[in-house]
Formats: structure tokens, C-alpha cells, sequence
């Protein structure tokens, strides 16, 4: 149990990826007194329960920065931390059902491209040798990023953790945030279930739970949250599908871990706003189907376990980052199903505008008043 | 490297996932005092046995670690199917 002070120079609040990998940096730009508060354990919601796909491919040019840059920390993110993330880089492929998403990806590729991303159109023989038994001759084309792939979602949480610990930032577990201290029109601290901490600045990672704890200080943030639906097989040999096979309007993703198992998921119909991660039969069902048609020889593999978790979700579908109308208080959330994958990027450009330096990215767009404004556009790259 | 846990090293835990008994003392000594956040960081009980064969020692483990009570110690989420499916058993149609 880590010693309990009443005093702080930031509280992060939420347990996830993001908390974690913003604690970690602010500790690395020479912050002190970090202590990070989560109301249950250590990546115990939707990170411990994500797809664990990192890509590039992106449909905005913000998703695309943000994107390439977290594939370049997630590269050298063993040695950074000490720890193994579990990054494989298998590669994601994109595939088209329709003339209308061939353009959509098409355009994307070309805004990929200008940014320094190499994605690029492939046939379907070569999407045949990159996921062999693909049965696709329904679809009208595919694209490919061989940077883009997989990491471990736990390890790469605890890593951050890890390191974060060693670096003096204090953790309190089991900890509720019940209340957001504010006077002056700025933050001074949070209230838990376990007493006050007073500080300066207040980071809210609370994910799906972030517009509850905005609501707090009186900010309103246009977030809501969606169950989606995820399922994972027994490990089997290697092969079965390399990359991230994915499809927006296909509705699927699935990816072999490199430990063996088939991990897949996809959109569930409507939006369940449940907070009980609740699942369906429908889904395994459903899901399974679509496995037997996109590759058929995982007919005789079975499924070990399915569980949901849910998106935090934004009307753009990009995250929103930034100090809010109450002084120091910032935000870092709406992630909308891709926190984990931006997490190693989106933590330290929040670190380093907190401590004064010039962030890696200007994410000055993703301040959360760009709805009110109407200033958004809408993420198409998503499942 | 001194071995924390001498003779632990040989004695698996969970023989889906391979999680030695060595391993999990030495995460529970590093604050990692729960089932939820062992399963997480080791794999341990996620293996096709979903944890039938290692989830009561991990338990077990816990509480002489922590000296609560075992009945203190929460188990992990139950989660569907109860045994593995095969996909091709599961993407059949039902004749209704």
C-alpha cells in the first residue's frame, strides 16, 4: 500500500493506459508528487479489455500524427521502459466492400502518405500472401501498413506503471474520485472515497467515465459510451492471421496475438450506453460467422472466452486534449476505441504542454470546445 | 541473478499459460496483490481452462500473501463460453 498524502502537484485520474503513460512522462519532464488515483485496479477497464491494434492507417489528418508517432514510441517503448510491450508489427489490411469505401480508403492512403505514413494499395494476391486462406473475392480492394500491428495491452500498462513507480509517481488503487476540488475558476484538488488531495493541476484519464468526472467541476463534455463486443481463441500455431485483418464497412477486425490466440470483435448494432460490459450470444455467433467466411480453416479452432468493454466515445471520434474553462484542469479522453493504440504519444505531448515545453504535436485541436463550435470532422477509419 | 523464491521456479501454477509459481510471488511482492491485476500481468488463468486448474492456488497465494481471509479474495470475472466452442460449430445454421 503506498503512503497516503493530502497534498499533490498533479492528481491523474484513471488507471488506463492514458493515466499511466501521462504520469510517466510528466515524472520524465521532471515533475514531483504525481499521484495517480483509480477507483478499481490497474488497467481493469476498457484498456485491459481492448482490441490491442496500433495503427497509422487514418482518416484525419490528426489520427494520422497522432498515430505514426505513437508507432515511433511503441518501437523503442522495451528499452524506454524496461519492460517488454509484446509489440508485434504484423501489419494492418484495410479491405473495401464497395467502390464508395475504395475512395474513402484511397483518399486516406494519400493523406497517409503525405504525413510520412507508407501505407499502399495491394492486390488481392498480395493480401493472399500476407494472410494466407484469405477468402475475400467479394471485396474491391485492400490496403496495407506493415508498421502498424499489435501490442500487449496489460504489459504495456504495467510497464508504464513500472517505470512510472520508479520515477517517485504514487499509485493509490481502489481509490474513488468523488468529487473535483474547484475556486477561483481554477482546480485545487480532488476529493476520493479515502479524503481529500489538494493540487494544482487535476488530469482527468477517467475514459468512459471522463464526462461524469468533468461533470464534477462543472464542465460539460460531449462524450458518451458504447459496448463493444470481443472474443478471443485458444493459441494455435502461428500463421492463421498475421496482420490486423479489418473492415469498416465489413464491420470486423481480427489479429493473431503473437502468443497464438485469435483475438476479433466488431461494432455492435445501435450503441448500448450499459456501463455492465455485458455479452451476447449474438456476438460469438455472428463473429464466428464471419471468421468462417473471411477464413475458413479457423472452423476447427475454438473460442476460449468473450468479454465487452466499452469506447469512449467523442462526435468525431477523435480524443479530446487539453486544459478545460476551469484553470489547470485538463482533460485527456475520448478516445473513442483507439486509446490504447495513441496512449504513448498522447501522454507525452500532455506531459510536455503541462511542464511548459513545446509539445512533439500541436494538439491545440483537440480542445473540447471544437463541438460547440462545430468545428469537427468526423473520423471515417473506424470499427 | 539470487532467486527471490528458491525452488518456486520449478512449480507451475497455471499450465495453460505456463505462469510459474516464482513468477506470481514475485508480482504479488511487487503490489500486484489481486486476481484481476495477476491474471492481467501474467496471463495467469486465461488459458482454454479459463483458470479451472490454477485460479484456487493463485487464491490461495494471495491470501498468506496479503493474511486476509480467503473468502477476501476476489476471484476473477466468469466470463462465456463455460468450455471452448469450436467457430465452425458456432457459424452453422440452425435449422429452426
Amino acid at each position: 500500500m503506498m503512503e497516503w498524502k493530502n497534498t499533490a502537484d498533479v492528481v491523474i485520474i484513471g488507471g488506463g493506459i492514458i493515466g499511466v503513460s501521462t504520469a510517466y512522462y510528466l515524472a520524465q519532464n521532471g515533475m514531483k508528487n504525481i499521484v495517480l488515483i483509480e477507483k478499481g485496479t490497474i488497467c481493469g477497464g476498457s484498456t485491459g479489455r481492448c482490441g490491442a491494434g496500433i495503427r497509422a492507417q487514418w482518416g484525419t489528418e490528426m489520427n494520422c500524427r497522432l498515430g505514426i508517432a505513437a508507432l515511433d514510441i511503441f518501437e523503442q517503448l522495451d528499452q524506454d521502459l524496461g519492460m517488454s510491450v509484446g509489440l508485434n508489427q504484423g501489419g494492418y489490411l484495410l479491405v473495401a466492400y464497395s467502390e464508395k469505401e475504395l475512395d474513402t480508403l484511397r483518399k486516406g492512403m494519400e493523406l497517409q502518405n503525405s504525413l510520412g505514413i507508407k501505407s499502399r494499395q495491394i492486390t488481392l494476391r498480395e493480401a493472399r500472401e500476407i494472410c494466407p486462406g484469405l477468402a475475400a473475392d467479394d471485396a474491391v480492394g485492400f490496403f496495407f501498413h506493415g508498421r502498424d500491428g499489435h501490442a500487449d495491452p496489460f504489459l504495456t500498462t504495467f510497464a508504464y506503471l513500472e517505470a512510472a513507480k520508479r520515477l517517485g509517481v504514487t499509485c493509490h488503487r481502489h481509490t474513488e474520485c468523488t468529487g473535483i476540488l474547484v475556486d477561483g475558476g481554477a482546480v485545487r484538488g480532488v476529493e476520493t472515497d479515502r479524503g481529500i488531495i489538494h493540487a494544482p493541476i487535476v488530469i482527468n484519464c477517467a475514459g468512459a467515465y471522463a464526462q461524469f468526472i468533468a461533470r464534477m467541476a462543472g464542465i460539460e463534455i460531449p462524450n458518451w459510451a458504447e459496448r463493444h463486443e470481443i472474443m478471443i481463441t485458444e493459441p494455435v500455431a502461428p500463421g492463421v492471421c498475421p496482420c490486423m485483418l479489418m473492415s469498416f464497412s465489413g464491420n470486423y477486425y481480427i489479429q493473431q496475438r503473437p502468443h497464438g490466440s485469435i483475438i476479433c470483435g466488431m461494432s455492435p448494432a445501435g450503441h448500448p450506453e450499459d456501463y455492465e460490459n455485458k455479452t451476447t450470444w449474438q456476438f460469438i455467433e455472428e463473429m464466428s460467422k464471419t471468421l468462417v467466411r473471411l477464413l475458413p480453416r479457423t472452423r476447427g479452432i475454438r473460442i476460449a472466452r468473450q468479454w465487452s468493454g466499452m469506447y469512449d466515445m467523442t462526435p468525431d471520434a477523435q480524443p479530446i486534449i487539453g486544459e478545460t474553462d476551469v484553470k489547470n484542469f485538463y482533460h485527456s479522453t475520448g478516445y473513442s476505441g483507439h486509446g490504447f493504440m495513441l496512449a504513448p504519444v498522447a501522454g507525452k505531448i500532455l506531459a510536455q504542454h503541462i511542464t511548459g515545453k513545446k509539445p512533439d504535436i500541436d494538439f491545440s485541436m483537440l480542445d473540447y470546445r471544437r463541438f460547440a463550435r462545430g468545428e469537427h470532422i468526423r473520423e471515417s477509419n473506424v470499427v | 541473478m539470487e532467486k527471490e523464491h528458491p525452488g518456486s521456479e520449478e512449480i507451475y501454477v497455471c499450465r495453460c499459460e505456463e505462469v510459474t509459481l516464482e513468477e506470481i510471488r514475485t508480482w504479488i511482492d511487487r503490489g500486484y496483490d489481486t486476481v484481476e491485476e495477476l491474471k492481467r500481468v501474467l496471463r495467469v488463468g486465461m488459458g482454454p481452462c479459463q483458470g479451472r486448474g490454477c485460479q484456487d492456488i493463485l487464491m490461495r497465494e494471495l491470501a498468506k500473501k496479503t493474511g486476509k481471509p480467503i473468502t477476501e479474495i476476489e476471484p476473477a470475472t466468469v466470463r462465456p463460453p463455460a468450455k471452448p466452442i469450436k467457430i465452425g460449430l458456432l457459424a452453422e445454421e440452425v435449422e429452426e
